[in-house]
């Protein structure tokens, strides 16, 4: 190439001009060290800060008196019935929105019809509903003064300040989790390997269980993880329709808050500790999913 | 040529080989219906009883309206704080690598997966006068737990894995061819990130700023025990529906629930709003 | 080869929400034969092959499969072998998996005995030639070893028909022309019958015993590629088989004038008045301006695949390109005479 294209060499470029060894060469789509070491470290910090120490203090507070004052908070049979009554919830809950998620994901992501947007943003409700009014519309519906109050109270059945009424509102707040997961999973897998097995003469609940289950299933898996972190963890809305009645309607949250509220520390820490150790594990699982089968999930995953 | 001519049709579905539509699309209109629309219609229909002027006595009500303000104030605070860190957070694990990325990336979905009581108790202890941060801040006059610095804080916790999940996928996404362009054409480096890459990811930011509020102001469990819960001065709109509910002051809770469901679908509505246009503008959401 | 009809396609039509896609389409596949589907994209070929396989339904019109009205029998009963522009490989499974899905679907009285399913899977993969790749995953195999898995899987169902959308689509240019003379060869080795769709005429010309051309839902013309080829029945089929040149002509008594000279080319009855006649790049020659139809100047020359090709502006604007047999190269901005030796007249 001829030097007039390039200009008149005795013009360097400005940049050029400056004296003294260059710069070391570094990539034009990164930041200088400096500024990313710093970039770094103010993350790091906020995050440790903001959300590390908080849980390395439940595990602090819980130990405070030592191990067997953490053992005797679980040995008290309140501690003990608002677990089962945890578990129980979750049990229904979860399995409720897994088989409610595998439908509408079918329904919504397999075929085209009218409406579909707002379908799925009704499913979406939920997520955007507070805690505390989630809980309150169940009274609303429920309750003595609610719209089936009168009629629940004749048949003689309790849904509010009753395990019914938790269950219900642990469902409402869990609702969206694994539909929300699985939408957009399937959407982006098609219905090509589902047409190929209905010609291959697969009936479509063969071709269901066959095709589309092993498709999804660590997304399937992904969800219902956090769906059942969220169904054992809730407070707002469980707090709502409980009536806080202990040894009956005591969830792990609940019990958490009794205990605090009665300045018994220790033991609160030590059930708060039960509950960021499932928190912990549905983080290093969620995380090990994330690593291993990142496609799969990331089609779904766009802040919960 | 005798065949008459065919009128297209307007389908509700689209004829598919797929089986299974009336029975899964039944079965989660069902669902739905039951589990959040009948239980959602309750609350209209018992807000639509009190009448608009109604929910304003209940809203103009001081008490009241000092805890929507303190609600939706702070919460607009934190979603601020949440958002200028939560990008700064994405850009750092998208862009940076350092020992221990992974571990870092995954403590940010912290607070989906810790109950927030749990992180309720644990701020509290943290920031209360006697606590590990509160006593150092008390050195430097701040008060935190009992005031709505306390709540700042539990909302800044909540919010701030919407603000860093909503960018970061579109940080990955960011051709870097782009910013090569821009860089053989003579920009610096700070001009290629203020002038070619932050642009497309504003909507990005908006979306996560406005899911930061929205969860900020119907945020429960982890602010009620640092808050300190004083009326007038750090008492939160969902503590005062739980109260008033104690109180079988039930149009008073449904008041407060009305308004503050008309707010989410208002930031709802500005989410869609905000997608759409950056559909149009950048082709993605 | 036997000319007993297969298939019948009859007065077909379909709409998509407000487009209508396919208008009042019939069609004959004889028992034996492979037949292309050819056409522009938005022609209704891919929709008029998944109303074949059962995966689209039709507003009107019936599919007979060897007599029977198979319009209302659905995809699972129809026994056909459909293969997916994609390929549509289930990922999770090995290709023996793949390969047996079929055979692993039928109900236990129809299902065959394992080690018969393992015998039919391991000729499947001899025909293919990827024999050992039983135990692969659809993940680890190339674009064209896919392509012939997905058809492996086809053809383990026996299928009444083979129906292929698009089949080398997604493959680059090499492993393309060896899929299409292999897919050949299976064809002539099983007299499976087979329906392809595809939008590249050489493909389509190439592989095929007849040629179907869809254009706008409609089917413009079916028969062997030499016919659609050396009679074209309308200037669609025409235009979309190769590239063509298009002049104003006048029809007087059965001859064709272009600006006024008498053309070798011979109108069909019937037709008088202005016409378009329409001539390939070959059907040209350079002449004198005493002898020329058209003239023009060079605008550029090139060789591509042994032939002289050369662009030529004409005075109203349009550039027509002309293939020589001469091979010296003509300087840009010459004027040159062409003459038309050969060509095909049409109302339009």
């Amino acid at each position: 190439m001829s030097s007039a294209v390039v200009g008149n060499p005795d013009v360097r470029h400005p940049n050029l001009q400056a004296g003294g060894p260059p710069a070391r060469a570094r990539s034009v789509v990164t930041e200088g060290r400096v500024v990313r070491v710093v970039l770094i470290g103010v993350a790091v910090v906020f995050l440790a800060l903001f959300l590390v120490l908080p849980l390395v203090t439940v595990f602090i507070q819980a130990f405070a008196k030592g191990w067997s004052a953490y053992l005797a908070a679980f040995t008290e049979a309140d501690a003990r019935s608002a677990i089962r009554l945890t578990l129980l919830t979750a049990a229904i809950a979860v399995p409720f929105n897994l088989v409610f998620g595998i439908m509408a994901s079918w329904a919504i992501a397999k075929f085209e019809f009218r409406g579909k947007n707002l379908l799925v943003t009704l499913i979406d409700l939920p997520f955007s509903v507070s805690p505390v009014v989630s809980g309150l519309i169940y009274v609303l519906v429920f309750g003595a003064q609610g719209l089936l109050g009168p009629w629940l109270i004749a048949h003689d059945i309790q849904v509010i300040f009753a395990v019914p009424g938790i269950v219900l509102a642990t469902i409402f707040v869990t609702f969206p989790f694994v539909a929300r997961q699985l939408i957009p999973l399937m959407q982006e897998q098609g219905t090509a390997e589902e047409e190929a097995a209905l010609t291959l003469g697969a009936s479509g609940w063969h071709a269901f269980w066959t095709v589309t289950l092993p498709n999804i299933r660590w997304g399937l898996l992904y969800s219902v993880l956090l769906c059942n972190a969220r169904a054992m963890g809730e407070f707002g809305a469980v707090s709502v329709v409980s009536g806080h009645i202990r040894g009956l309607t005591n969830t792990l949250p609940l019990h958490v808050e009794i205990l605090y509220n009665e300045y018994n520390f220790v033991a609160s820490f030590a059930v708060a500790s039960l509950l960021a150790g499932l928190a912990l594990v549905t983080l290093l699982v969620k995380s090990l999913l994330e690593w291993r089968f990142s496609a799969e999930i990331a089609a779904g995953a766009r802040g919960h | 040529m005798a065949e008459p001519p065919l009128r297209p049709r307007r389908r509700f579905r689209q004829p598919s080989v797929i089986p299974g539509f009336g029975i899964t699309f039944g079965y989660t209109l069902t669902c739905l219906g039951i589990i959040v629309l009948l239980p959602l219609a309750a609350l209209v229909a018992r807000a639509s009883g009190l009448g608009l002027s109604g929910i304003w006595a209940v809203a103009t009500d001081p008490r009241v309206a000092s805890a929507l303000r303190v609600s939706f104030g702070v919460s607009l605070l934190a979603a601020l704080t949440a958002s200028v860190f939560g990008f700064l957070i994405a850009w750092v694990l998208t862009r940076y690598r350092f020992p221990g990325r992974k571990i870092v990336d995954a403590v940010v979905d912290l607070p989906f997966a810790l109950p927030t009581a749990v992180a309720g108790i644990a701020l509290a202890s943290l920031y209360a006068p006697n606590g590990l941060v509160g006593e150092q801040l008390a050195k430097l006059g701040i008060e935190a737990a009992y005031t709505p610095v306390g709540i700042y804080i539990a909302m800044v916790f909540i919010g701030l894995p919407f603000a860093v999940r909503t960018v970061q996928p579109l940080i990955v996404e960011i051709d870097k061819e782009i910013e090569e362009a821009s860089a053989t054409l003579g920009a610096g480096r700070w001009h290629t990130l203020v002038k070619v890459v932050l642009p497309p990811l504003i909507p990005a930011v908006l979306t996560g700023f406005a899911l930061a509020f929205a969860r900020g102001v119907g945020e429960y469990g982890s602010i009620i025990f640092i808050a300190g819960n004083l009326p007038y001065v750090s008492e939160i709109a969902p503590l005062l529906i739980v109260i008033k509910l104690s109180e079988f002051d039930y149009g008073g809770a449904c008041a407060i629930a009305t308004i503050m469901l008309g707010i989410s679908f208002l930031t709802l509505l500005a989410i869609n709003l905000i997608q759409a246009w950056s559909r149009r503008r950048f082709g993605y959401v | 080869m036997g000319s007993s009809t297969a298939i019948r396609v009859e007065n077909l039509s379909k709409t998509f929400d407000t487009a209508a896609v396919l208008h009042d389409l019939s069609l004959d596949v004889q028992a034996g034969e492979l037949l292309a589907l050819l056409g522009p994209s938005g022609s209704g070929k891919t929709t008029l092959l998944r109303i074949i396989a059962g995966l689209d339904f039709p507003d009107r019109g019936r599919i007979i499969f060897g007599g029977d009205d198979a319009t209302r029998v659905p995809v699972q009963e129809r026994a056909v072998g459909f293969v997916f522009q994609h390929y549509a490989l289930f990922k999770h499974m090995s290709v023996a998996e793949n390969i047996a899905y079929g055979l692993n679907a039928r109900k236990r009285a129809d299902r065959p005995a394992k080690a018969e399913i393992k015998r039919r899977v391991g000729d499947l993969l001899d025909l293919i030639k990827l024999s050992g790749f039983a135990d692969r995953y659809p993940s680890q195999l190339s674009g064209g070893q896919r392509q012939r898995i997905a058809l492996a899987r086809a053809l383990a169902v026996e299928p009444r028909v083979l129906l292929l959308d698009e089949p080398f689509g997604a493959l680059d240019a090499q492993v393309r022309k060896d899929l299409r003379r292999w897919l050949r060869e299976i064809h002539d080795r099983t007299g499976q019958t087979t329906i392809f769709v595809t939008h590249d005429q050489d493909e389509a010309l190439e592989l095929s015993d007849r040629v179907a051309v869809l254009s706008k839902g409609r089917l413009e013309q079916i028969g062997t590629p030499d016919e659609v080829q050396e009679n074209p029945v309308s200037s669609t089929v025409l235009k979309f088989l190769g590239d063509t040149i298009e002049v104003e002509a006048i029809v007087q008594g059965g001859e064709v004038r272009v600006n006024g000279r008498l053309t070798p080319v011979k109108a069909p009855a019937g037709l008088v008045g202005p016409v378009k006649l329409y001539a390939r790049p070959w059907q040209l020659q350079f002449a004198e301006p005493d002898q020329a139809h058209l003239e023009g100047h060079v605008r550029s020359s090139y060789r591509s695949q042994g032939r002289q090709r050369i662009e030529v502006d004409r005075p109203e604007g349009k550039t027509v390109v002309v293939e020589a047999s001469d091979t010296h190269r003509l300087a840009a901005g010459r004027p040159v005479g062409l003459k038309i030796i050969a060509g095909y007249v049409f109302k339009d």
